[in-house]
C-alpha cells in the first residue's frame, strides 16, 4: 500500500456563476520518499488541490466527495480539531508560492519558523530556537540572521526561509506550490538544489505543483499532467516524458524549448483552457485537440494503464504510441 | 544554418546595422539627505545601464538576456527613448536619436515600436480591440478614413494569426486569453508596419503552452517581413531558440555578445556560463541540477569595483577587483568582458 493515496478528490467552488469544478476526481499515490510533480496550466486546478490536501480551503470551497489516506488513515473524515493538531504541518507541509508575500514584514524571521514549532510541539522556547538555528543552517542561512526581518533577506534567501518552515515540524511529507516561479533563473537554480538535497537526505515524500516541465524533470521521480480539474496522464517522468501518451502532455513537452538538445521548433497549443464552470463534454481537451472525432466530443475517455504504471486517460492514446507527433502536422496545416 | 539562408533568399539581411548604439549610459539619481548633500561628492545613482554598445543588422533578433536588476528592460525603454539616456548615441537607420528634438522623433516612433510584458496592464481596457488597435495610426495622423483604418487594423491582426479578424475586432480585452492580448498587443506595434520592435519578456506573464505561438510569430515576422528586433529575457533557451545573436547583461553591462549558438554551445563568460547551468533541461533521463555562481546580484547603485562578477566568480584573481575588463572581439564577432576568457 502506498504511504498516501489520493482516491476521486472532487473539490468545487461555489460562486454567483454555478459551481467550478476545480478538482473534479483526481486519483494518484505516492511511495514514501519519492517525489511526484504535478504540471498543469494556470487555472487546471493544481493550487486548489494541494489546499484541499491540507484542508485549507476558503469558505467557498466544498469538498464533494473522494479520500485521502495516509498510512491507511482517512484525513478528510478527521475532525478538524485533530487535523490540525496531528496532521498539518507536523506530517504535511507546504511551502507556499511567492516567498515575498508568505512571510510576515513585521516578526524576526528566527521567530516566525519557531512559531511552527511551538505551535505544533511541547517544546520550550530555548529549545525551539535552537532547532530554528539549525533549520537556517540546513537551508543555508547563517543563523546569525535569526532575529533579522524579511525585508533584510533577498527574494532567494525568504524562499529558504519558507522552506525552512516547511521542515519545521519534521514531516512526512511536503507539498511545494510553484517555490521559485517568482525568483531569477540562478537563484531558481540554487533553491531547487537545496529542496533536492535536503529531501534526499531528509528522505521526504513530495508534491511538486508547477507548471513548469523542466522544473519536474529536475526533481520528480513520477509526473502527472492535469488539465481543467483532471489528471490526463501519469507515470514516471521518464516514460511520460520520453513518450507521451496524451496529446496535451506531448504538446507542453514540446512547448518547452530544449537548451541541451539545440534547436528546433517549439509547439504550441492553440486555444486556451476551458471554463471550470461549464466545462466541454466527453473528453476536456477535445476543443484543442488535433485528433478529437466524434467520440472524444461525446464520451470522456477512462483512466487506463498502459503499461506498468503509465496511465492515460485518452481515446486516441494508440495514434500517440505510434510516435506520430501530432503537433507538427498540425502546424504544417 | 538554415535561418541565415532564409534571411538571403528574401534578400532583407545587409550588412549594414538598423540600430548601432554606442556606450550608452542610463542612471536614475537617487534622493540624498541633507547632511551627504552638504557634505558633497557625486549624486548616489542606480546604474541602470552602464556603457552599453552593440549593433543589430535589419532583419535579425538580438536576445537581451539577464536576471532582473541587470538594466536590460531600462535598456529596451532607453532604445525607444521613453526613458533618456545621460550619455552615449543610438544611431538608428543612419540618425541618432538622442539629438532630435521631440517633433523630430514623431515621424520615426512610426517605425520603431514595442511590445511590453504584461499583456494585463499594457491595455487599457475600456478600449475594444480595434481601438487599441487604430490608436497608434490616429496618433500618426497616417489614416484618412474609417475605411482605411479598419483595413489597416484587419491587415494586422491577420498578421498576428487572430483570424478572421472581424470576430476580434470589437472584443474587449477582458474577453481574451493571456496569448491572445499579447498577439493584439504586437499587433498594435505592426500596424505602423515598423522596422524595428523591442519585444520586453513578451511570453513570461504567458502559459508555457501558448508561448511557443508568439514566440514563432515573431521569429516569422523577422524571417518573413524583415522586422529587426530585440527581445528581452532572462531565459536563455527561448532567446537561443529564436534569436541571432544574445547580448547578456550583468548589473548594467555586456559581459558577452555574440552569435546565439557560440554563446549558448561555447559561452566564454562565467556568468553566462552560471546562467546556462541554471537553465533546467526539461529531460528527466539528464539530471543537470547544479550551482555554479553563489549569493545574488548585486544592488547597482555601488557595483564592485574592477570586474562586477568578482565576488561571486570562481575564477577572480586580484586583477579582477582593480581593472574593469574590456569587452573584446574573440572571432566571429563573438565579444567578451573577463580577464580570463
Amino acid at each position: 500500500m502506498a504511504f498516501f493515496e489520493v482516491k476521486e478528490l472532487t473539490m468545487y467552488y461555489r460562486t454567483l456563476r454555478g459551481q467550478v469544478k476545480a478538482v473534479d476526481g483526481v486519483s494518484f499515490a505516492i511511495e514514501k520518499g519519492k517525489a511526484l510533480g504535478i504540471a498543469g496550466e494556470s487555472g487546471c486546478g493544481k493550487s486548489s488541490m494541494a489546499t484541499t490536501l491540507l484542508r485549507l480551503l476558503p469558505n467557498n470551497g466544498q469538498i464533494m466527495g473522494g479520500q485521502v489516506l495516509m498510512d491507511g488513515q482517512s484525513l478528510l473524515d478527521m475532525p478538524e480539531e485533530q487535523f490540525r493538531r496531528r496532521i498539518r504541518w507536523k506530517r504535511i507541509s507546504m511551502i507556499f508560492q511567492g516567498a515575498m508575500n508568505a512571510l510576515n514584514p513585521v516578526h524576526r524571521v528566527g521567530h516566525q519558523i519557531m512559531e511552527a514549532i511551538l505551535t505544533h510541539e511541547d517544546v520550550s522556547p530555548t529549545e525551539a530556537r535552537r532547532r530554528a538555528e539549525d533549520l537556517l543552517n540546513m537551508v543555508g542561512i547563517n543563523p546569525k540572521r535569526f532575529d533579522d526581518f524579511p525585508h533584510e533577506f533577498s527574494g532567494g534567501m525568504k524562499q529558504r526561509v519558507v522552506i525552512a518552515m516547511a521542515l519545521a515540524c519534521n514531516p512526512d511529507l511536503v507539498i511545494a506550490d510553484e517555490p521559485t516561479t517568482a525568483l531569477d533563473v540562478i537563484v531558481q537554480a540554487q533553491v531547487l538544489k537545496a529542496i533536492d538535497d535536503l529531501r534526499q537526505r531528509l528522505g521526504l515524500s513530495m508534491i511538486m505543483i508547477t507548471h513548469d516541465l523542466s522544473v519536474i524533470a529536475q526533481m520528480c521521480d513520477d509526473v502527472a499532467i492535469m488539465y481543467a480539474g483532471r489528471i490526463v496522464e501519469h507515470g514516471s517522468a521518464v516514460d511520460v516524458y520520453s513518450q507521451p501518451l496524451h496529446p496535451y502532455t506531448a504538446g507542453l513537452v514540446r512547448a518547452f524549448p530544449n537548451i541541451a538538445a539545440g534547436r528546433s521548433t517549439i509547439r504550441s497549443i492553440p486555444g486556451s483552457p476551458p471554463n471550470l464552470i461549464d466545462p466541454p463534454t466527453g473528453c476536456r481537451f477535445h476543443p484543442r485537440c488535433p485528433l478529437a472525432d466524434g467520440r472524444c466530443r461525446a464520451e470522456e475517455p477512462a483512466f487506463q494503464v498502459v503499461a506498468g504504471r503509465h496511465a492515460v486517460a485518452c481515446h486516441k492514446a494508440d495514434v500517440l504510441a505510434g510516435g506520430v507527433d501530432i503537433w507538427q502536422q498540425r502546424q504544417l496545416a | 544554418m538554415a535561418t541565415a539562408a532564409t534571411c538571403v533568399e528574401v534578400g532583407i539581411t545587409s550588412s549594414e546595422p538598423l540600430l548601432k548604439v554606442v556606450e550608452l549610459v542610463k542612471h536614475f539619481p537617487l534622493r540624498r539627505g541633507l547632511l551627504s548633500a552638504l557634505r558633497g561628492g557625486p549624486q548616489p545613482a542606480v546604474r541602470a545601464v552602464d556603457g552599453v554598445s552593440f549593433e543589430v543588422k535589419r532583419g535579425e533578433i538580438l536576445g537581451i538576456v539577464g536576471e532582473s536588476g541587470c538594466g536590460k528592460t531600462t535598456m529596451g525603454r532607453a532604445l525607444l527613448r521613453l526613458t533618456e539616456p545621460q550619455k552615449g548615441q543610438i544611431i538608428f537607420d543612419g540618425t541618432d536619436i538622442l539629438r532630435l528634438s521631440p517633433q523630430e522623433l514623431k515621424p520615426l516612433r512610426r517605425k520603431m515600436q514595442i511590445v511590453f510584458q504584461d499583456p494585463y496592464e499594457s491595455m487599457n481596457p475600456r478600449l475594444n480591440v480595434f481601438r487599441i488597435v487604430a490608436e497608434p495610426l490616429r496618433l500618426q495622423n497616417l489614416t484618412h478614413s474609417r475605411d482605411e483604418e479598419i483595413e489597416r487594423v484587419r491587415r494586422a491582426l491577420a498578421e498576428v494569426e487572430m483570424t478572421p479578424p472581424d470576430e476580434y475586432m470589437y472584443r474587449y480585452p477582458h474577453e481574451l486569453s493571456g496569448g491572445q492580448r499579447q498577439r493584439i498587443a504586437i499587433a498594435r506595434a505592426l500596424v505602423l508596419e515598423p522596422d524595428f520592435i523591442v519585444a520586453d519578456e513578451p511570453v513570461s506573464m504567458l502559459d508555457v503552452s501558448i508561448r511557443g505561438g508568439i514566440l514563432n510569430l515573431m521569429l516569422r515576422l523577422s524571417k518573413e517581413k524583415g522586422v529587426t528586433f530585440v527581445y528581452i529575457t532572462h531565459d536563455l533557451a527561448t532567446a537561443r531558440h529564436i534569436c541571432d545573436r544574445i547580448g547578456v547583461m550583468y548589473l548594467g553591462k555586456f559581459v558577452e555578445e555574440g552569435p546565439a549558438d557560440a554563446v549558448v554551445t561555447s559561452p566564454l563568460h562565467p556568468y553566462t556560463k552560471a546562467l546556462l547551468s541554471a537553465v533546467l533541461v526539461p529531460d528527466p533521463g539528464r539530471k543537470s541540477l547544479q550551482t555554479v555562481l553563489s549569493g545574488e546580484v548585486p544592488n547597482a547603485i555601488h557595483p564592485p569595483s574592477g570586474c562586477r562578477l568578482h565576488p561571486r566568480c570562481p575564477l577572480a584573481r586580484p586583477i579582477c577587483q582593480e581593472q574593469e575588463p574590456e569587452l573584446v572581439d574573440k572571432g566571429n564577432g563573438h565579444r567578451v568582458a573577463c580577464h580570463f576568457a
